[in-house]
């Protein structure tokens, strides 16, 4: 099993994100890519990660079912703590699940 | 200190039993009442399918619980859900911890937000000698 999330993300998925990003950028190190990613929960004001909020949670939930790591979604640190406690919640209950094949 | 906690329990019903649902959520509500505590809301969210399977059932269904109180009606009520065998699960958030942070910074970004309305979060307004001018001219 490859956790080779940059690649798979220019496969596509995690489209939500900004149209500027350049991928070709990224592994060459150097250059700082311009139009930095931002986090969404910043943007949205959010204070407080519901764990029954399963369609929020699962555009974090890759096909996989992993955690999608923040220098892929840009979240910052904060809300990326807040959201992986809730993603474990919601995983507890069985409204997310902890692996997919 | 203060012994109010808030807590919110989901719970888990096997799907087959499920015109048991309200005479569940009715007993679980007077086991925390008995206890001293409150029942801010009991709320049923629905049969669901699992994302994975427990004890053999693809589906249940959902309830919520908000609870007010003290801790030890959590520990009853814990207690009698894992000896029911209709629950297939639950969980307890202790919730009023994470509210009072979200409430904390919900006010820093208030009050931020009056000190200067016309920057709009750009990082470092105070930066550069532009800044540094304006603030020796007021």
């Amino acid at each position: 099993m490859s956790a080779n999330y940059e690649d798979r993300n220019r496969g596509g998925y995690d489209s939500d994100d900004d149209g500027d990003r350049r991928p070709m950028g990224g592994r060459g190190g150097g250059r700082r890519m311009h139009g930095r990613r931002v986090c969404r929960f910043c943007i949205d004001k959010v204070d407080l990660i519901d764990f029954k909020d399963v369609k929020l949670l699962q555009n974090y939930l890759p096909e996989r079912g992993k955690i999608l790591p923040r220098r892929i979604s840009g979240t910052c640190a904060t809300h990326q703590r807040m959201l992986a406690e809730a993603i474990k919640r919601a995983r507890n209950i069985a409204l997310l699940p902890y692996t997919t094949d | 200190m203060d012994n109010k906690r808030q807590y919110e329990v989901v719970f888990i019903v096997d799907p087959t039993a499920d015109e048991e649902v309200p005479k569940l959520t009715e007993s679980f509500s007077q086991i925390v009442t008995d206890q001293g505590g409150v029942v801010v809301k009991a709320e049923t969210m629905g049969k669901r399918q699992l994302a994975y399977e427990i004890l053999h059932h693809k589906d249940g269904t959902f309830v919520l619980l908000e609870i007010e109180g003290s801790g030890r009606e959590i520990a009853e009520l814990e207690r009698r859900m894992r000896v029911n065998d209709r629950v297939l699960r639950y969980i307890t958030v202790r919730v009023d911890e994470d509210r009072r942070r979200a409430e904390k910074l919900k006010d820093r970004r208030a009050r931020k937000a009056a000190k200067r309305p016309s920057h709009g979060g750009s990082s470092g307004p105070r930066r550069g000698p532009a800044m540094e001018f304006a603030e020796a001219g007021e």
